[in-house]
């Protein structure tokens, strides 16, 4: 493994980058948030500790180009946002980055190693883990067996392994005791026991999170975690993502919800029709007129004034009039043609 | 009432002859593929077939050893799963389906079409493979037995308890399989391949072993039906076996570790049970309440087709009021309803 981090030691060493997060009670210093302070905000921008970068990524579907983005770098240890109308290809771009789909063209990397052609399980064995916009709890396992199937590198998998218990069952109880950890964290202690088809939709997201972080990723990609889910449990699951990065985690993940994305992102980028459309710190993105546009259509920005609505109108007109010739207003232009033709 | 009794006894003899085996171990096979890792395995026989035929034409054929034929036949299971699975595990579960179907008619096809009566008899069959089998045999295999009022010869008892011996160490590999983080995954797989891919599991290897595995025990059971008929013919492995071991699967309780088990020895008992007292039935001045004679209703032959439409309506009525089978888990299967 290229890393230099072993997965068990990402959370130390996440507290170790922040001495000042344990001592204060204020919120722990937003270690990527200020890392990216003096970025520029334009597409494409060059981070200070690039965990992903993607380079001239294109698929596409036919004549439809899902994906073509150019160069993206996602900073380590910081929450990126993903946003973009519906069919921007953000999912398209959770698929490709985690092997689930494969691109026509371009590379991308993951601490510096390429994923190119990796399957889905060979990228989250490398600590990239992902969890799906449609809830994929396995139904008719318990919680506590969907959890501890998120665990890395099992020795019971293996199948003759799997036939000696005395080779797995230590780890096993380790898996256990951390699955229950998890569970207690997310609240679902008390599920343990229930298939997982039995929960409700924001509790299989729960659910669904807190198996992921079994495997000690290193990069968590999240496909619309607050979709269908109640505010109050909203407000959970942004505590979880917060706390996520607080462990040293980078996160990214595709959210509708701008109060969310505003909320929690250090960085935020915007997808339209397959490509990067803008890309800067939350506060940057409402203001960023292409985002407006992709997000509401061009002309969206009906006025909201009488003068405005004048001066819209006059300009429109004007605009108009250059179009159809040098002289006068738009009747007399119409009319001045009609002489000329006959 | 004496009739009644005779084909009960009949029932309970054939819950544990050899087809009952057969089916037994056809259907354990099949619950590692359908009930455990969801692949849609409806070639199952063909599995039973290279294996008896493994022995078969190892031994008659090529005057081999009974045991090199026993490794031939297991060996022949496990390269046609991996030729199955190549191809098709990583498409959708449709294609294995096909495939495996496919698969079994032309491989029955191919043994008894003219061409490959050197090797494999074609419909005349191979005969004379299991008398070494036999040799081992501690008891006289010509010796009658009674056991609890049900007789057998020496030579069935000695294939029954090395056949139900394969079914015992069968499921309790299965059982220590499915308690371990290997059958977690392979039930991850069932539910969500994506998700199980997503938590780094290379979800075809799993399907590869489970392929394989549940094919050797399909193997294992056309060995012990083939030394139990004494004869190979391939038309014995006609692919509505398959079918009915899916039946058994079903009846017994899918994704359970003795579901199979105990649904081939109902199957077989409903079979047996249903024909004699059928044929006890038909033969005997049996009238129905008075009204009709039922020998003027039923004629013998009609018997074999009754006892499989008795054996639907009973998978039937099994659905409908218990569809987790016998030993399955209510929880589990409405969860898949929804």
């Amino acid at each position: 493994m290229p890393a230099d981090q072993p997965p068990g030691a990402t959370a130390a060493s996440g507290l170790s980058k922040a001495p000042a997060a344990t001592t204060a009670s204020a919120p722990p210093a937003r270690l990527a948030q200020a890392a990216l302070r003096d970025v520029p905000w334009e597409i494409g921008v060059a981070k200070p500790d690039p965990a992903i970068v993607v380079d001239g990524v294109t698929r596409t579907f036919g004549g439809l180009t899902a994906v073509s983005v150019d160069h993206l770098e996602v900073q380590r240890g910081g929450i990126t946002g993903l946003i973009g109308p519906n069919g921007a290809g953000k999912t398209t771009l959770f698929n490709l980055l985690t092997g689930f789909d494969q691109p026509n063209s371009g590379t991308w990397s993951f601490d510096g190693r390429s994923l190119g052609r990796l399957s889905p399980h060979q990228v989250a064995r490398l600590g990239v883990v992902r969890t799906f916009q449609l809830t994929k709890a396995l139904s008719r396992l318990t919680v506590l067996q969907n959890m501890l199937l998120g665990a890395k590198d099992q020795r019971g998998e293996g199948f003759f392994r799997s036939l000696v218990p005395g080779v797995w069952r230590k780890q096993e109880a380790a898996n256990t005791e951390k699955a229950l950890d998890l569970l207690a964290r997310f609240k679902l202690d008390a599920k343990k026991d229930d298939f997982a088809g039995t929960l409700s939709g924001g509790q299989r997201k729960l659910l669904e999170m807190a198996r992921a972080l079994m495997s000690d990723p290193k990069v968590v990609m999240l496909d619309e975690p607050m979709a269908g889910v109640n505010p109050a449990l909203t407000q959970s699951l942004l505590g979880h993502v917060k706390d996520l990065r607080e462990q040293g985690m980078t996160v990214i993940f595709v959210e509708h919800d701008m109060d969310v994305v505003r909320d929690i992102s250090d960085w935020v980028v915007v997808m339209a029709a397959g490509r990067v459309i803008a890309e800067g710190p939350p506060e940057s993105i409402s203001q960023n007129q292409a985002v407006v546009d992709a997000y509401l259509g061009a002309h969206h920005d009906a006025p909201l004034t009488v003068e405005e609505e004048d001066r819209v109108l006059a300009e429109a007109e004007a605009a108009i009039a250059r179009e159809h010739g040098p002289s006068g207003d738009v009747l007399d232009s119409e009319t001045t043609r009609k002489g000329t033709q006959r | 009432m004496g009739e009644l009794l005779d084909a009960f006894q009949l029932g309970v003899r054939a819950m544990f002859a050899y087809q009952a085996v057969f089916f037994a171990l056809l259907a354990i096979g099949l619950n590692l593929h359908f009930g455990y890792t969801g692949l849609l395995n409806f070639g199952q026989i063909a599995f039973a077939m290279v294996g008896g035929y493994g022995i078969a034409i190892s031994v008659a054929q090529w005057d081999l050893p009974f045991w090199v034929g026993v490794v031939v036949g297991l060996g022949a299971a496990v390269i046609l799963a991996l030729l199955l699975g190549l191809p098709t595990l990583r498409l959708r579960a449709d294609y294995l389906a096909i495939v495996t179907i496919a698969t079994a008619e032309a491989l029955r096809l191919l043994f008894r079409s003219v061409g490959s009566t050197e090797v494999t008899g074609s419909t005349e069959g191979l005969f004379d493979f299991n008398s070494s089998f036999f040799t081992w045999c501690p008891w006289s295999v010509s010796g009658r037995f009674d056991i609890l009022g049900t007789r057998w010869r020496g030579s069935e008892l000695w294939v029954i308890t090395i056949g139900w011996s394969i079914v015992l160490l069968s499921c309790l590999l299965v059982w220590a399989l499915m308690r371990s983080p290997w059958g977690r995954v392979l039930r991850a797989v069932r539910e969500d391949e994506d998700a199980a891919r997503a938590l780094g599991k290379n979800v075809y290897a799993f399907k590869m072993q489970s392929l394989v595995l549940g094919g050797i025990f399909g193997a294992l059971g056309g060995m012990v039906y083939a030394v139990g008929t004494g004869s190979q013919n391939p038309d014995q492995y006609q692919n509505a076996n398959t079918f009915l071991a899916y039946g058994a699967l079903i009846l017994g309780g899918a994704a359970r570790v003795l579901g199979p088990v105990i649904g081939a020895m109902l199957l077989w008992f409903i079979i047996a049970f249903s024909d004699s007292a059928l044929a006890a039935l038909v033969s005997g001045d049996n009238s129905f309440f008075g009204l009709f004679e039922w020998g003027d209703l039923l004629s013998t032959t009609d018997i074999a087709y009754i006892r499989f439409i008795i054996i639907g309506l009973g998978l039937m009525l099994l659905m409908i009021f218990r569809p987790q089978g016998i030993l399955g888990d209510r929880r589990e299967v409405m969860l898949d309803a929804r």
